[in-house]
């Protein structure tokens, strides 16, 4: 693990929110994320765990310090660059799934491939069903997005970010609506795609027992880090 | 062939939301369907009131204008010269006038030119009188340029060709004097020349103050009533090509001429500024009926955005540029604009064709409406960029989104 390379990576960064007041949110930032890390951010709410997480997605542009993205730097790049950044290198989970309700299931893990635009119509179609069938949703795959249950949702919206096989997937609280039974699932797909596929996981968590069966938890307080691979009892 | 993501996104908006989409381009249908019925009702009335003036009025005049006497020593700074301007000219006539027509002739733009003598007359039959003014002319060539056998109700162009004692008469006259074809009439000059006249035929043009004034007899029958020679023509009527350039034309002609060149714009002023007044206020009109239009497509496109923020979230978050998002909501804005002009343009249709069948008596006649391309040309680019423009507004707002103000809600 220790031998493997960085993925993305963040120096001394710092954020403010400026209303109400200033506030500094985040306060020196500095980590390294490797290849295949399925690493997990908890700390208490107002922490700075999500603020963090957006400006690691390239999302939030509005930091002071670096960021490298697959030995790449992120910061400075336009917004139109960083789209395309996302399109290619990164996959979103967030607490709800986000799926575009007028379109099919199938559809709905098409679309970053077809804005991507790398492999033929045909292809996508071929790749997005074999997502489906990865997460257990094949048969699933024509319903409109939202005709599925909670759980099958969150898995489709898991399906539509792993379409362009980014190097990271990054989940804010990807659980938070989620069963037990269905956070295990999705525990499971994440434990898989970091171990089988070399993808990094980099997830926002309430959840301590998600957060103690990653490979590394990182946790927070008052926009500083205060332990960089936190232990549990 | 697929569409881009884009459009097929766009595409899924538009069919999983048809009410408010055939709300959207039913604004559009109606700002179209009149914009193409006013401004048809615009091109009839101008081709007909252009139709009505040409009946009488050449593209082209070549006149001797009236000239005024100069004053000998000029006014200036130190010297005020007060003089009795008078008309010089002896007489309107133009000097060698057929070497004029024939010049005229060889200009390109000029389809017919033909020698005239106009001269006021009384008519007169028994004890009623009439005044009016009748034309000397070469009726061959006076047909060509005026289609005088279109307007023929009674007898034939024909004996005008060689017999100085034909007249033909507006109907007008013809009612008022109690005469028809073949009796005879008496008309008399103002220079107090009488001749008895034979009615050959009877027009009616539609326009009262001409059927009641109006005739047309031989050229040399005219320079007789004037008591001149062959050689005397008062004007000369010259056909174009192309008679909306006419003014061009003129100052073409009155490079070849001393005499006064008249294009028909000016001298029927007053009745082309009205044209223009209605060709000015009917697309306003129309331009604020599509202004509504437009805000319907606004409101929907607004309302649609407003719904949609998670799902422009996410597709920004998945890599779609701002501009991708423009293109989505303005390709909604255009596919119900399109529906919307295709639905306006096939009711203006319908509307002029009902229209063109309507008949609403003389002299008009049906009524002067008729499918000009330029119209539905111009409808369907204003339709189109109006919609587009409206649409680009509110997805300027969508492409300005901020996923993370969405997702952290």
């Amino acid at each position: 693990m220790l031998n493997r390379e960085i993925i993305l990576s963040t120096k001394n960064l710092c954020k403010y929110f400026y209303d109400p007041q200033e506030f500094k949110v985040l306060d020196d930032i500095s980590f390294d994320v490797k290849k295949g890390e399925f690493l997990t951010i908890v700390g208490k709410s107002g922490c700075g765990k999500s603020t963090m997480l957006y400006c690691l997605s390239t999302m939030d542009t509005n930091y002071m310090g670096d960021l490298y993205i697959d030995s790449e730097k992120a910061t400075g790049k336009t917004t139109d660059q960083l789209a395309m950044l996302r399109n290619e290198k990164i996959g979103f989970v967030f607490q709800f799934h986000y799926l575009l309700p007028e379109f099919s299931c199938l559809k709905n893990v098409m679309i970053p491939a077809l804005k991507l635009g790398k492999y033929s119509y045909e292809e996508i179609e071929h790749r997005a069903y074999e997502k489906l069938d990865m997460l257990g949703l094949k048969d699933q795959a024509l319903k409109e997005a939202s005709k599925l249950s909670g759980g099958q949702q969150q898995r489709v919206s898991i399906a539509r970010a792993l379409i362009n096989d980014p190097a990271i997937i990054m989940g804010d609280e990807p659980t938070g609506n989620l069963d037990s039974k269905n956070t295990q699932i999705v525990f499971d797909i994440f434990k898989q795609l970091s171990q089988d596929f070399g993808q990094s996981i980099i997830a926002v968590t309430h959840d301590n027992d998600f957060a103690k069966a990653s490979d590394r938890t990182i946790e927070m307080a008052d926009g500083k880090i205060i332990n960089y691979n936190k232990l549990f009892e | 062939m697929r569409f881009k993501v884009n459009y097929e996104i766009a595409l899924t908006h538009i069919l999983t939301r048809k009410k408010q989409t055939i709300v959207a381009a039913m604004g559009v249908t109606i700002g179209i369907a009149l914009y193409i019925f006013s401004n048809s009702i615009v091109s009839g009335f101008g081709a007909y009131s252009k139709g009505e003036m040409f009946k009488s009025a050449p593209h082209l005049r070549v006149f001797n204008e009236d000239k005024l006497s100069e004053p000998l020593l000029k006014s200036d700074k130190n010297l005020v010269v007060i003089t009795n301007p008078k008309i010089t000219t002896l007489t309107n006539n133009i000097v060698n006038p057929f070497l004029l027509v024939s010049e005229i002739r060889k200009q390109e733009y000029i389809t017919f030119a033909s020698p005239q003598v106009n001269v006021d007359l009384f008519y007169i039959n028994g004890n009623s009188s009439l005044k009016g003014q009748s034309n000397g002319v070469v009726i061959t060539e006076a047909d060509a340029m005026f289609n005088i056998q279109s307007t023929m109700v009674a007898g034939n162009l024909n004996s005008l060709i060689s017999d100085l004692n034909a007249i033909i008469i507006g109907s007008g006259v013809a009612e008022k004097l109690n005469i028809g074809i073949g009796d005879n009439i008496s008309v008399s000059s103002s220079l107090g020349i009488k001749r008895i006249m034979r009615v050959s035929g009877i027009f009616t043009t539609g326009n009262k103050a001409l059927d009641n004034s109006k005739s047309y007899i031989h050229i040399a029958a005219a320079q007789q009533l004037l008591k001149q020679n062959s050689n005397f023509v008062t004007d000369i009527y010259a056909s174009v090509k192309n008679p909306d350039e006419a003014e061009i034309y003129a100052s073409k002609l009155q490079g070849i001429t001393t005499y006064n060149v008249e294009d028909w714009k000016s001298a029927n002023a007053d009745q082309l500024a009205q044209d223009n007044m209605l060709g000015t206020m009917t697309p306003l009109i129309s331009f604020c009926i599509m202004l509504v239009a437009a805000f319907g497509i606004y409101n929907i496109l607004n309302m649609t955005i407003t719904q949609k923020m998670n799902d422009i979230a996410i597709l920004k978050a998945n890599g779609f540029k701002g501009n991708d998002i423009v293109k989505i909501f303005v390709s909604e804005a255009f596919i119900m604009g399109s529906i919307g002009t295709f639905l306006g343009l096939t009711i203006g249709f319908i509307l002029v064709s009902i229209m063109q069948n309507v008949y609403i008596g003389a002299p008009i006649g049906y009524f002067p409406i008729f499918h000009d391309p330029k119209v539905y040309l111009t409808g369907a680019m204003f339709g189109l960029s109006v919609s587009i423009g409206a649409g680009y507004f509110p997805a300027r707002k969508a492409s300005k989104i901020d996923p993370v103000e969405i997702f952290r809600k």
